[in-house]
């Protein structure tokens, strides 16, 4: 069983076989642009980004962690009508932080999960206002009850999420 | 060399972020379309829709399979009820014809334009853009299907926004309700003008009315035609609020008449005529022949029939060419049943002819206001359920129900002739202003 060693404490690298690392981003930016067709409620979700939290927490590797999250909400950011980098900036910086605190805490056990997506859903959503009200010039109006209630229903499916991906990731 | 190696990560992540901002920052300052990203655009809308339209298809077909052959239940009371429904809009369909020609007649009096859609293409909707701040879906009709860029779209209930990007084989449509979106639209009765935009929440708002109008809650938001992509005269949606707003305009609330949210089908306009009324097509009428028309009828006498002059009142030419036959006999039910109600009030014509220069499309409103605003809708833009419209295609059938055919009335052409100066009759063409 490989095992890394990072600051005296040991913890579990993950990785995630090619189809996987290719398929589930897709199918979740494919959910996310079609069940809100059909449930309108599901637009508080953010499936992408708990994908990008889920794949950086696993493998623990900020480089992977920021290369996904950019490629992720790049491939976001093309189905919208925004220009593009509104999501791919947000989620480059949430894959890079996911990972970087997946290696100092131990993101196995449910409590965990839940705080840390409510966390990153939250840096997500600050980092996307900056840069939409900053760089674009969109309108948006900013709501910390809105915020942190879609933060906690991201977190309750994210839940639901990690325990779907640990079922495909492979041990290194 | 060590340094570089410690802080390596954070090096490669303002990188990525410094590249993802120049990029971001050169498509913010290209305000004519982003041309730069068309390539990653398309290669995640061809990644990604194939999947959507797969579903949908397979959705819609089992769907259809169940509903066509299976679960028939109801079906004979359905049609029971349908056809009622035919029996009683086919009434309404004679008597909003008559308007209709009437509207147009005034129209070729004034040498209007009408806008009117002549070619509509119906889509699937297949997905949305899967974000809150961008309001938009993707339909599965493209460049391929004739589709192009800023075409209008439409369902049955009203507007619902206009292509903003082609591919292949798909689109995006943005939704009225985006930020980004604005729509030329016109208060229903009140006439005044706004421009329709959405809020970061998803609200649609109208924009630009003068805090000292009075708007009621519940009045209809018709397009205006200005934005030169909507026709003039779509259902947009109704009032639900209205509060004085920063700076000098209101602050109006509407609720879209199309059910945005839960989009299936829709209809993007792909050809709109521009065109003139032409007096040839609806009849030489003047405008003292119209005025007639909307006052209270008399019974034609026998006597006055002969005589030289009364019969230029009741000309043939007050009536369309193709239904100018019977002009004498009137027709068993639709001249007493629809004449009547549309010209009671002789106040009703003297504004439509001399308002109308700025309202052209007076007839709508007064159609919605009889109605309901589905009449209204049809009334404006007459939208086939088959895809395809005309704009003049429920002129002639209606004509044949003789609406003039009774207009024999000394009375109403006084009447008539008082507010203009020159009374004498002039030939019909001469009429039409240019």
């Amino acid at each position: 069983m490989a095992i890394t060693y990072t600051s005296g404490e040991q913890v579990e690298v993950y990785r995630f076989s090619i189809p996987a690392t290719i398929l589930i981003p897709l199918i979740a930016v494919f959910l996310q642009a079609w069940l809100p067709l059909r449930f309108p409620f599901f637009s508080i979700f953010d499936l992408p980004l708990l994908v990008v939290i889920g794949f950086a927490t696993a493998r623990r590797n900020p480089l992977a962690g920021l290369v996904t999250g950019g490629l992720i909400g790049i491939l976001q950011d093309a189905l919208t009508h925004q220009p593009i980098g509104l999501y791919g900036i947000s989620k480059t910086v949430v894959g890079f932080g996911a990972s970087s605190l997946g290696i100092k805490l131990d993101v196995e056990n449910i409590g965990a999960r839940f705080l840390l997506t409510i966390f990153f859903y939250v840096v997500h959503e600050v980092v996307y206002f900056m840069i939409a009200r900053g760089l674009v010039g969109l309108h948006m109006a900013w709501s910390w009850p809105h915020e942190l209630l879609s933060g906690v229903a991201n977190a309750l499916l994210g839940v639901l999420v990690f325990m779907l991906l640990d079922r495909v990731k492979q041990r290194t | 060399m060590d340094v570089l190696g410690r802080y390596r990560n954070l090096i490669v992540l303002v990188g990525v972020l410094f590249a993802q901002v120049l990029g971001l920052a050169v498509q913010v300052k290209r305000t004519t379309d982003s041309e730069p990203t068309r390539l990653i655009r398309v290669w995640a809308v061809g990644t990604v829709t194939p999947l959507e339209k797969a579903l949908v298809w397979t959705r819609t077909s089992s769907r259809n399979i169940w509903h066509n052959y299976f679960y028939l239940r109801g079906v004979r009371a359905e049609n029971r009820t349908l056809k009622a429904q035919i029996e009683r809009m086919s009434l309404e369909q004679v008597r909003m014809s008559q308007d209709a020609d009437q509207a147009r007649r005034l129209q070729a009096l004034l040498a209007f334009k009408e806008q009117f859609i002549s070619r509509t293409m119906a889509a699937q909707v297949i997905g949305s853009s899967g974000s809150e701040l961008s309001r938009s879906v993707y339909i599965d009709k493209g460049e391929s299907d004739g589709i192009k860029a800023d075409m209008a779209v439409i369902t049955a209930d009203g507007i619902v926004g206009k292509v903003l990007r082609v591919y292949g084989s798909t689109s995006l449509v943005l939704l009225i309700d985006d930020q980004t979106s604005g729509v030329g639209a016109i208060l229903d009765k009140a006439r005044l003008q706004g421009i329709l935009r959405g809020t970061p929440s998803g609200e649609v708002v109208l924009e630009k009315v003068m805090s000292d109008e009075a708007v009621p809650a519940g009045e209809l938001v018709l397009t205006s035609g200005g934005d030169g992509i909507f026709p003039k005269g779509l259902l947009v949606g109704r009032v639900t609020k209205v509060s004085s707003g920063s700076d000098l305009f209101l602050n109006i609330r509407v609720r879209p008449a199309a059910n945005l949210s839960r989009l299936e089908e829709v209809l993007v306009v792909t050809k709109i005529d521009e065109r003139q009324a032409e007096p040839g097509q609806t009849g030489a009428a003047r405008a003292v022949d119209i005025l007639a028309e909307r006052l209270p009828t008399v019974p034609p006498k026998p006597e006055i029939a002969e005589k030289g002059d009364v019969p230029k009142t009741a000309s043939p030419g007050t009536v369309a060419p193709g239904s100018a036959a019977p002009t004498t006999t009137a027709p068993p039910t639709a001249a007493p049943t629809t004449v009547a109600p549309t010209t009671a009030a002789p106040p009703t014509a003297a504004p439509m002819t001399t308002g109308s220069a700025a309202k052209p499309k007076a007839a709508s409103p007064e159609a919605s206001a009889s109605s309901g605003g589905a009449a209204a809708r049809k009334a404006a833009t007459p939208v086939s359920s088959s895809g395809t419209a005309s704009g003049t295609s429920s002129g002639t059938p209606a004509n044949a129900s003789g609406t003039p055919a009774v207009k024999v009335s000394p009375k109403p052409v006084k009447a008539a002739v008082q507010p203009q100066p020159q009374p004498k009759p002039q030939p019909a063409v001469q009429d039409s202003p240019h």
